[in-house]
């Protein structure tokens, strides 16, 4: 009796400890601290209910995120199975062979079509047009812009700005317009000014709130497949898109010289200016009364046009990929296979998550659903993004040292600054051999 | 049974007691030197064996063997030398600021006043607090719009970090104030040495306080300044946190700053670790100075 005893709960103790490890497999997804990664792992709950499977979101903050990453990957780490990396990361990442090749998962699901395709060439392909793919698009998001719509309402303001501009005063539809309102409402005595848009210079905050002026007037920072710089980054076009954004500097508010996502919704909530760029992922607090007063006279709108008519936005927002080193690749490509499902991008997006999913992002359902949701997908229609290439951060910390003093101290001429950082830019790439 | 203990052999009294002085000696030696060598030493040996190639820590690409080439790029790129031009004349504001200011401090403490134990405490607060902690809260003090430095200049709206030629200063003017305390405090310590009787003596002889201060104090407390100045300057060469914060400008990039970009947003690792050898050699160099002048100091 006593020997069957210890016998049944030796069985006992080997039926419980081995069950969890057969039926439920861990999955950790690794992701910077904000708030669409908290959607995300209220979305892999549900996979959990469905598969037994245990996905964890582990994130880091923003500061750490880059540094954090590549050093797990650096040692070959095996603590993520997957990670929502930065777009600019894909050069580094998939030629170092951090990540796994996803070209045939992309195939057999038909992604190129079922994801919009901006978001697939900028998330998920490296280099450039090569037809490989490296991340399934997973949290869309571009530059875009909120405004007080009880300010450009006001029949007084509207009649002087009429009388002032001779159009109405409206939601931009070009930069000329959105210029022009910035300097209207820019009225220091009132302690209200006209714009707030990205300047600090410690990471891709200011050259990301640049590219849309530049990229909007018919610029580009160079050609992604020849690494031509030369005659396109300091181009007329790129030249008067720079131009335009120190324009706007000088219609921000005091002490505007470093800012970021975090003072640009504060230009909002706290009533400074009239219109404020910033990532469509922080519009969610712009229209919660409980983080913005002001929410329920909060507008949005995408990037406005060119002078040409060119009109696009900076890229943010980011790919999930699977990671080399995961112990847990199998069990990763199922998840994903289940992450790119109509119902679970539908599901994703009503969570708070920026799909990047086309049939969803067309849906009345989707845009209708958030005062912000219809300029985010008439914008992921129109992205571009910084240089993915594994130097990226050099041409970055260049474009920073470059462009900086140009907006915020006025030294020089926008054609001295990108003649500058063309030929630093070229400097680089002759560095790495990728023209002679 | 304190006789009987006596009366043993060394070794036997140490078993008595359970451990002999050589095994407590042990004790604490061997992991501090296990500690040191593993975090100091090898990292040290390491990133000198990286300085001469061309290793990234962010991809698994074997690194080369460069020889000097990252030294010879580094030193030929005229950033660089921005980078320490800066951070030279960084040390000088900020390092002068501090004798001046913390000396100045300390001469008035070391007279008799009122609560000077509380004053003394207050004063040191500033280089007890985290140098990010102080980099936020001076960047609120400096904002244009509501901070308190401008409403008590009366500067209005100026931009003391959007302005290319104050922002250094600007920077310079926080290390001055968390790290006069630590002046103030060493001079307190060398002012409170100076023989009593040497002042008595200048009082008999009619000596003004210009000579006393000349003749007396200032050569009694220099080698204790010294030493501050050492301490100070290693420190404000590598300056990186609150600088971090408040920098905006290329202006304000100092050399902390610059390698830190290099090592961990360019990944450039080799590049950086050459670049970090370079700052090395500088600070050895000037603290070498420093080292000798306070010797003459001493001798005098």
């Amino acid at each position: 009796m006593h020997r069957s005893f210890y016998k049944l709960l030796a069985g006992a103790a080997a039926i419980a400890l081995s069950a969890p490890a057969a039926s439920s497999q861990e999955l950790t997804i690794f992701w910077a601290e904000w708030d669409p990664a908290n959607y995300l792992q209220e979305l892999v709950n549900e996979y959990e209910a469905e598969t037994g499977v245990v996905v964890t979101v582990e994130t880091t903050p923003w500061q750490d995120f880059q540094t954090k990453a590549f050093t797990e990957f650096n040692a070959k780490g095996s603590a993520y199975d997957m990670i929502v990396g930065d777009s600019q990361w894909l050069g580094s990442a998939s030629e170092a062979g951090h990540y796994v090749d996803l070209t045939e998962f992309f195939a057999t699901h038909n992604l190129t079509t079922v994801m919009a395709p901006a978001t697939v060439k900028y998330y998920a392909e490296y280099p450039g047009n090569s037809g490989k793919y490296w991340a399934v698009p997973a949290e869309g998001d571009a530059v875009g812009w909120s405004y007080r719509k009880d300010w450009f309402e006001d029949p007084a303001e509207m009649a002087a700005f009429k009388e002032k501009y001779g159009y109405d005063l409206a939601v931009p539809q070009d930069w000329a317009q959105l210029i022009d309102i910035a300097e209207f409402f820019h009225r220091p005595d009132e302690n209200r000014y006209g714009i707030a848009i990205y300047t600090d210079n410690s990471y891709d905050g200011l050259v990301m709130g640049v590219e849309n002026a530049l990229f909007s007037y018919g610029g580009n920072l160079g050609d992604y497949e020849t690494y031509q710089v030369d005659g396109i980054l300091n181009s007329e076009a790129s030249i008067a898109g720079l131009e335009a954004y120190r324009k706007l500097y000088g219609f921000t508010p005091p002490g505007w010289s470093k800012t970021f996502f975090v003072e640009n919704n504060q230009a909002i909530t706290e009533g400074l200016a009239a219109m404020s760029m910033n990532y469509f992922a922080f519009f969610p607090a712009l229209v919660n009364p409980a983080t913005n007063p002001n929410a329920d006279v909060t507008g949005f709108f995408a990037n406005p046009k060119g002078p040409n008519g060119d009109q696009f936005a900076a890229l943010g927002g980011q790919g999930i990929s699977i990671v080399s080193y995961s112990e847990n690749q199998e069990e990763s490509f199922k998840f994903l296979e289940w992450f790119i499902k109509e119902e679970t991008q539908k599901r994703w997006a009503e969570l708070g998550g920026y799909t990047a999913h086309a049939a969803t992002l067309e849906s009345e359902e989707f845009r209708n659903a958030t005062p912000y949701n219809e300029a985010f997908y008439q914008t992921m229609f129109m992205v571009k993004d910084f240089w993915a290439v594994p130097e990226y951060a050099e041409l970055l910390t260049a474009a920073n040292e470059r462009i900086y003093p140009y907006i915020v101290g006025g030294e020089g001429t926008a054609k001295e600054v990108l003649d500058a950082l063309t030929a630093d830019w070229e400097e680089t790439f002759r560095k790495y051999g990728r023209i002679q | 049974m304190a006789d009987v203990m006596t009366r043993l052999d060394p070794d036997t009294r140490a078993a008595a007691r359970g451990l002999s002085d050589l095994s407590i000696r042990n004790l604490f030696i061997i992991p501090t030197i296990a500690f040191l060598i593993i975090f100091n030493v090898f990292p040290l040996i390491y990133s000198l064996a990286t300085a001469f190639t061309d290793y990234r820590a962010s991809t698994s690409a074997e690194s080369n063997w460069v020889g000097l080439a990252n030294f010879r790029e580094l030193l030929s790129d005229p950033n660089i030398w921005r980078n320490f031009t800066i951070t030279a004349k960084y040390v000088i504001i900020s390092v002068t600021g501090q004798v001046f200011v913390g000396f100045g401090l300390a001469m008035l403490l070391n007279r008799p006043i009122p609560l000077k134990g509380l004053i003394t405490t207050l004063l040191l607060l500033p280089m007890m607090m985290s140098p990010a902690v102080v980099g936020l809260f001076w960047k609120l003090l400096y904002d244009p719009s509501f901070g308190i430095i401008n409403y008590f200049l009366g500067l209005g709206k100026f931009e003391w970090l959007a302005d290319p030629q104050m922002a250094l200063y600007a920077v310079a003017i926080v290390d001055i104030w968390m790290w006069s305390p630590f002046v103030m405090l060493l001079s307190l310590a060398g002012l409170s040495a100076v023989p009593k009787h040497l002042y008595e003596a200048a009082e008999i002889d009619r000596a003004g306080p210009f000579y006393t201060f000349f003749r007396i104090t200032l050569p009694l407390v220099a080698p204790i300044l010294m030493i501050a100045i050492i301490f100070r300057t290693m420190e404000a060469f590598k300056t990186f946190d609150h600088a971090y914060i408040l920098s905006t400008q290329p202006t304000t990039e100092l050399i902390a700053i610059r390698l830190y970009k290099m090592a961990f947003l360019e990944w450039q690792t080799g590049m950086s670790s050459a670049f970090a050898y370079i700052v090395l050699i500088v600070v050895v160099a000037i603290t070498n100075i420093y080292v000798k002048y306070l010797n003459k100091a001493k001798a005098r």
